[in-house]
């Protein structure tokens, strides 16, 4: 077997995301390549030719990848594809808008965000908002797969000597382009990488009130985390959301406040190894789900939790 | 200017979904269906571009069995001119659903196709780039804003960072986020309306497309159940079992 990995990063740094589906092709077994497509990216290369168990680098270094459009960057995954028996992209937005693209340039039907590999054909996926998992296996010749990066570990990133090579061909299609993006500067951890998360829902009342998350998690060393009604009501950004439709968690602490727990929140951050819930209503789904609650006013259990700690 | 808003019909987002006894696939029997929320957000999207004077023209499309009528009757009540069921009883992959919409668009030939980024049953998220392929046109996904001006899109998308904000040339195709907007309600004398707006049926073979499927359904199981654990008296409590019985903190 060889296995494309599509590498994640910003031209300067490859992302640990990347290396949950470098685990991901170790599980394949075979060959693994690595795709670096970007704009005076080399160094991001280089950092993936330190990844451990790597054969290649191929470098695609062009101004119509700079972005990351979908429109360009396809066409080269396609391209280069076809020679792999598996193009893997670990499930982030940049993956999720690009490979279904590269997938329908292949004719391959892709399949979305496993969360287990079968065999080489065969792959567990969530479906239904993670009600069931589906067993799904691939009748395509290359199989195009985004992975699910919290179901599989992060591969070494040191003591690989991957060989770089470029590719030469670009691919611009020149119907989209780039206008900005508003992007959160923070110093707090990744995430979908965070060991300890903390997330607010709407019982938070305010975007004001909401501050007690960030607070709490500062003081923990914890990513921030938010329900959809939190971020639909405006009390947190669109990229704190945890869920079916937003970011998939599964750090070793989950603490959930103020959520009621939703099915489609649930399928966010159900695998998270310990969820802690503090709602008031003892009847909340979020619960169920829990390995401890608290049945408290967030308002003062959040104080109090923070000067406990 | 003319959308194509295709929609899907879904077990309603409320519904709890469990496998067939056989495991062979979800058990949908007698389940209450709805349009895809998702879908549902790019019908209201078209609406109100047409609203604002952008759009002249909108046309709701599904392909899946007949029943997907009611959801194409509820596009119609919500506000689409017309619409079409591409019907098979298949279950349509995303891959055949967007050669089908590419076969559509070589007649219809729309400025815009709008559609959900994913649907909450098999959560692929994938016609809407699939579509993008095969179109060879721009693509807007997980659009949380959506402006027209100067013949471009202008698509302030949802991306992991936070926001990105990309402008394509039209013809393009825009999916939906969850924040797009929020749809309104068919009204009575809309869904009566509706009944009367044209809707025409045609098929996969008549479009010239093969939906035979890629991939196999194997079978479908629960996840493994968490326990629900141990309601605790107070934060003192919680702290201590963190600290002690969960060793996740120190």
């Amino acid at each position: 077997m060889s296995i494309l990995v599509v590498a994640e990063h910003d031209n300067s740094e490859l992302k640990s995301a990347t290396l949950n589906s470098v685990t991901a092709a170790q599980v394949l077994g075979g060959d693994i390549d690595i795709l670096v497509a970007g704009c005076d990216c080399g160094s991001v290369a280089e950092q993936a030719a330190m990844v451990a168990g790597i054969g290649r680098v191929i470098v695609a270094d062009n101004a119509a990848l700079k972005h990351a459009l979908a429109e360009n960057v396809a066409p080269l995954i396609a391209e280069l594809g076809g020679t792999y028996t598996h193009v893997l992209a670990t499930a982030t937005s940049n993956a999720k808008n690009i490979l279904p693209r590269a997938a329908a340039l292949m004719d391959v039907q892709a399949i979305s965000d496993i969360s287990a590999i079968i065999d080489a054909d065969t792959f567990e996926r969530p479906v239904y908002a993670g009600s069931m998992i589906a067993t799904v296996k691939s009748l395509d010749q290359t199989k195009v797969v985004t992975v699910r990066g919290t179901a599989f570990d992060a591969a070494a990133n040191t003591g690989g000597s991957g060989v770089v090579t470029s590719i030469e061909s670009v691919h611009d299609l020149g119907n989209s382009t780039f206008v900005g993006e508003e992007v959160a500067k923070s110093d707090r951890p990744e995430l979908t990488a965070a060991n300890i998360v903390v997330s607010g829902g709407r019982a938070l009342g305010s975007e004001e009130q909401f501050a007690m998350i960030y607070q709490l998690a500062d003081h923990m060393g914890a990513a921030v985390g938010a329900s959809r009604a939190a971020v639909d009501a405006g009390y947190a950004p669109n990229d704190m959301q945890v869920g079916q439709t937003g970011k998939i968690v599964a750090p070793d602490l989950y603490i959930a406040v103020g959520i009621s727990g939703a099915i489609q929140h649930l399928a966010g951050m159900k695998d998270s190894k310990v969820i802690v819930a503090i709602n008031k209503d003892e009847e909340a789904p979020i619960f169920s789900v829990a390995d401890y609650g608290l049945v408290a006013d967030l308002f003062v259990a959040l104080p109090d939790l923070e000067a406990a700690l | 200017m003319k959308v194509l808003v295709p929609i899907k019909r879904v077990v309603d987002y409320n519904v709890k979904v469990r496998p067939k006894s056989d495991g062979s696939d979800a058990d949908l029997a007698n389940l209450k269906m709805s349009i895809n929320p998702f879908c549902e957000i790019a019908v209201e999207e078209a609406v109100r571009l047409r609203e604002k004077g952008a759009v002249t023209e909108i046309v709701a499309v599904s392909i899946g069995m007949q029943q997907s009528q009611e959801q194409l009757r509820t596009a119609l009540a919500l506000g689409a001119d017309r619409a079409i069921l591409i019907s098979t009883d298949l279950a349509v992959e995303p891959l055949a659903i967007a050669k089908c919409l590419k076969a559509l668009m070589d007649s219809e030939k729309p400025d815009i196709v709008l559609l959900g980024k994913q649907a909450i049953d098999g959560d692929n998220n994938q016609t809407g780039q699939m579509l993008g392929a095969f179109t060879g046109y721009a693509q807007g996904t997980f659009a949380s804003e959506l402006t027209l001006e100067d013949g471009r899109a202008v698509v302030k998308r949802e991306v992991d960072g936070g926001l990105q904000t990309v402008s394509l040339e039209l013809p393009a195709i825009v999916t939906s986020d969850l924040r797009l907007n929020e749809p309104r309600y068919a009204s009575l004398p809309n869904i009566m309306k509706a009944k009367r707006k044209p809707l025409d049926t045609m098929t996969p073979e008549e479009l010239g497309v093969d939906v035979s499927p890629r991939t196999q359904l194997i079978n479908v199981r629960l996840p493994a159940e968490r326990v629900a654990g141990i309601i605790v008296e107070d934060v003192a409590t919680l702290v201590d079992k963190l600290k002690n019985e969960a060793k996740v903190i120190s």
